[in-house]
């Protein structure tokens, strides 16, 4: 990282509100280009409430916030342009082929046909998929269809790409792979915000946050948040700052 | 038992608390019943009718005043012959017409009888059958007036014919045809859906692990439904009694007992259902098309079977809800005893069996 | 008497296109009052494993028993004795947690009062919520009340598939405290976990991929039979270092571990000074040889 670096993802007090229920409580954090940002937190934490208003599908309470330069909310429109978004859940249509799967995605971003196509092929090769690519996504492995998955979120170059726990479940192999994607997308220049259950995945990350009952408890690198708490891993750095969370939600 | 009832208390929980099947169980009947009930009696306010008076006495203007003075009927002066009658009936300009027959008061004050003829445009024939009833409370009011004065009785004889649909085919069907979709609906297609749910939640799997036998689950899931379809069979009756003035006529009890037939015929249909689907999804998309229609369709509800094609008449056989439409219609509206609804009865019976048996054949004591 | 014994059991699933060998020739057993790991990642057929040996699905080929009771014969008697937490935590999400309980407790026979010593160690933690309904629980909430209701009823097996998935490591930590417990009390456990960090909190563990397993044994020991030298590097440049690394001549592996790569070397004595200068333009350069564990172990048989 140099010393002037671009913000993109920027909050300020960020708060959301369920009735008498504070989902997210004053959140204030900035991630910069071509980070990896890890969002950590205990289930119930707040993070699924955060992530929702970072990506333009929820509506602060109060505070603000800007993405890629646009505010959550006027401009999530913009927004959801300049992202790219994979959740564990829901990636791919599995009763769409590999390139129907691509070139829907490709499309809906507005992408152009040519530029679809020299993507597509230069994706296909990279993956090694050449064979699987008129097959059906429903048919391929888990790890496959994440890495698949990962490809597509950020098939038309968005600033930053949100991946929520994107590795579980997935082989030990399989999800290094997927880090080596990671890193080579923030390589290319795009922000990776990233959430997991894994802690030696939360390691990876350029810097890392915790979540705790809907606050941020800690943000720093793996690096400084481990002398900081006097622990060998990131797994008792968690420990310690999650273990006291009071919400049974 | 204690198993079965703390399942039964859970599944009335699982209802209770979901705003939208509450709705769809308690409200729908009611609005469907309402919705027809409103369609009958708006429409006969202030509607057309002919009057041919071939009389012209004291009686046959006294009557007339009556009719005139209803808020019911508006009499159209410019027909005057039968021939004009004919061409309105046929152009739809009117709705019903009175005919006197010639020398009325002779008659009565005569042989204290005189003929009245009413001949309505049975197309629809919940409306024709209202405004009928209506014409003839006019007269027989009439009557009973003139009776007051006389010592002898004097007997107005109103003769009805229906134009175009003698035999008033598709009358009171609503009520009957309501009872037997909403019915179907409730016990099949919330039953089968309740089912499947627990194999889409996943809970089947912890069931089937547990002691509990398979039959006991299904049995459960079954009760809640068959008490709602009661309370939903109580509801429409008073409803079609009391609002609608749709009297049984038939004996209560049999219609009661055909009913409980029909429901655990729907139940079992509904079982089948959640023996073949895998998603709650499913299971609604086969109940709609596969039930749901051929009661709107084939059962005679909405299109008279006789109209319809012969392949679907064939196909009309298959439709539970068609053999107990008939059976309603018999007891409560024509007041039929057993000794003519049972072959219906027996039909429904042998369909219950039959979905029972594929049902368990089907049913997995695994996954 | 083992608490489970598998012999050869084959599963395949087909569809319309091709078929799915789901566990592939599989035996193992579990003694009685072991804590028993099955440790792979999903699409390796445990879930399979778990289904057939709790009477709900019935393999192609292959036997299995359950306290000595036949997995297809004697089904009925072994739903009466066995606790099973499926996959996802299956709860009726619109009943409370009181509600569910009580549930469970009622359709294996007994009443929460009848068991309460076992569960309430982990109840205990719910009791504050007991009128919340499971839907609004939180996953780790709903994982602790998943398994009291698969403990109501005294089981002598709890059947436990992926019970922390999707769960925040203090929840995970505090779930294996509870088995812990529950050993200690008796009750045999089989267990599956796609975390392979886990698999050193069982007693022997089967590392299992694509339906095959590919070894049972106790953690130590299998993580003993990794036969090569393991290497944990670190430099300040992590990203580049892993491509100069697996670019080196003579690494067999290197994958990210967290904060360090571990690099497996294909010499039996490597020149640890080659190694060096060729990394030599990488600055705070950190080159420990380490002891490996499962998952490095677990990589190894992948890649065979």
């Amino acid at each position: 990282m140099t010393s002037e670096k671009e913000i993109v993802i920027k909050t300020d007090n960020l708060t959301k509100k369920f009735g008498d229920f504070i989902a997210a409580n004053e959140i204030t954090f900035e991630v910069f280009k071509g980070e990896i940002f890890g969002f950590l937190g205990a289930n119930g934490a707040g993070k699924t409430t955060a992530m929702k208003m970072l990506i333009g599908i929820s509506k602060p309470s109060s505070g603000k916030a800007t993405i890629a330069g646009f505010d959550v909310y006027k401009e999530t429109e913009k927004i959801k342009k300049s992202i790219g978004y994979m959740s564990q859940k829901f990636s791919l249509y599995e009763d769409l082929t590999i390139n129907e799967n691509i070139q829907l995605f490709g499309g809906i971003y507005g992408l152009s046909d040519d530029e679809i196509e020299k993507r597509r092929s230069e994706l296909i090769n990279k993956l090694n998929l050449q064979n699987e690519a008129d097959k059906l996504v429903g048919s391929l492995p888990l790890g496959w269809k994440q890495k698949l998955a990962f490809s597509i979120a950020i098939f038309h170059t968005p600033k930053i790409v949100f991946l929520d726990e994107p590795t579980g479940g997935v082989d030990p192999i399989t999800r290094r792979q997927f880090w080596d994607m990671i890193y080579e997308a923030s390589h290319n220049g795009i922000t990776v915000f990233v959430t997991t259950h894994y802690m030696d995945e939360a390691e990876y990350c350029d810097r890392v946050s915790i979540m705790v009952d809907g606050v941020i408890k800690a943000l720093d690198s793996p690096a400084e948040l481990k002398k900081q708490f006097k622990a060998n891993s990131m797994d008792e750095v968690f420990l310690m700052l999650a273990r006291d969370a009071k919400r049974g939600e | 038992m204690k198993q079965l009832i703390t399942f039964i208390k859970k599944e009335f929980h699982h209802i209770l608390r979901d705003t939208r099947s509450m709705l769809v169980l308690i409200g729908l009947p009611i609005v469907q019943l309402l919705i027809f009930g409103f369609a009958i009696t708006t429409e006969v306010r202030n509607a057309n009718i002919a009057v041919l008076d071939n009389s012209k006495d004291e009686v046959t203007q006294g009557i007339i005043t009556k009719i005139e003075s209803s808020q019911y009927f508006d009499i159209d002066r410019s027909i005057t012959s039968n021939d004009q009658i004919e061409k309105a009936f046929k152009s739809g300009k009117i709705k019903l017409a009175v005919i006197f027959q010639p020398n009325f008061q002779n008659e009565l004050s005569h042989s204290n009888k005189a003929q009245l003829q009413i001949i309505a445009d049975a197309t629809d024939p919940n409306q024709a059958t209202t405004l009928t009833n209506y014409l003839s409370s006019i007269v027989r009011d009439y009557q009973n007036e003139l009776n007051r004065q006389n010592k002898l009785p004097y007997t107005i004889n109103t003769e009805t014919r229906m134009l175009y649909n003698p035999q008033l085919k598709g009358a009171y069907t609503s009520v009957p045809g309501v009872m037997g979709m909403i019915l179907l609906l409730i016990s099949a297609m919330m039953t089968s859906i309740a089912i499947v749910r627990e194999k889409e939640l996943g809970t089947m799997e912890i069931l089937l692990v547990s002691p509990m036998k398979p039959w006991l689950v299904v049995i459960s899931k079954v009760i809640p439904y068959f008490i709602i379809s009661l309370i939903n069979v109580a509801t429409i009756l008073i409803l079609s009694v009391f609002v609608l003035g749709l009297p049984i006529e038939g004996s209560l009890f049999l219609l009661i007992a055909s009913t409980v037939i029909y429901i655990f015929c729907a139940l079992s249909l509904g079982i089948l259902i959640s023996t073949v689907t895998e998603t709650q999804q499913a299971a609604m998309l086969i109940s709609l098309l596969g039930l749901m229609l051929p009661v709107v369709m084939l059962s005679g509800y909405a299109f008279p079977i006789a109209n319809m094609p012969t392949i679907l008449q064939i196909l009309s056989n298959l439709v539970p809800a068609k053999w107990y439409i008939i059976i309603i219609k018999n007891v409560m509206i024509k007041g039929i005893g057993i000794e003519q609804i049972w072959k219906e009865l027996l039909i429904l019976l042998a369909m219950t069996g039959t979905f029972l048996i594929i049902s368990i054949k089907r049913f997995k004591i695994r996954l | 008497m083992n608490a489970i014994e598998v012999n050869n059991i084959t599963k395949t699933y087909s569809t319309k296109k091709n078929t799915i060998t789901a566990v592939d020739d599989v035996s193992f057993s579990v003694s009685e009052g072991e804590l028993f790991g099955l440790i792979g990642p999903d699409g390796s057929g445990k879930t399979s494993i778990f289904r057939i040996l709790t009477t709900v699905l019935l393999a192609d080929k292959g036997t299995a028993k359950v306290m000595n009771l036949d997995v297809v014969k004697n089904y009925t008697s072994i739903r009466n004795i066995i606790g099973y937490m499926p996959g996802r935590f299956s709860l009726y999400q619109d009943l409370t947690v009181e509600e569910n309980l009580n549930f469970f407790a009622t359709i294996f026979n007994t009443t929460i009062q009848e068991n309460y010593d076992l569960v309430a160690d982990i109840y205990k933690q719910l009791e504050p919520f007991k009128t919340r309904r499971a839907g609004k629980l939180s996953g780790g909430m709903k994982q602790k009340l998943a398994l009291s209701c698969a403990l109501i009823h005294k089981p002598k097996i709890l059947f436990l598939d992926e019970p922390t998935t999707g769960v925040d490591p203090v929840s995970r930590k505090e779930f294996w405290e509870m088995l812990k417990r529950l050993k200690a009390q008796g009750i045999s456990i089989l267990v599956s976990t796609p975390y392979m960090d886990e698999a050193n909190l069982c007693d022997r563990i089967a590392l299992i991929q694509t339906g095959k397993i590919l070894e049972i044994d106790i953690p130590q020991n299998i993580v003993n039979r990794f036969d090569k030298n393991l290497y944990a590097v670190k430099s300040k440049s992590m990203f580049n270092l892993l491509n100069d690394l697996r670019a080196y001549s003579k690494t067999e592996s290197c994958f990210a571990f967290g904060q360090y790569h571990h690099l497996v070397l294909n010499e039996e004595h490597p020149d640890m000074n080659e190694l060096k200068s060729y990394l030599k333009d990488h600055t705070e350069l950190e080159i420990t040889q380490i002891k490996p564990n499962i998952e490095d172990r677990f990589m190894q048989l992948m890649r065979k």
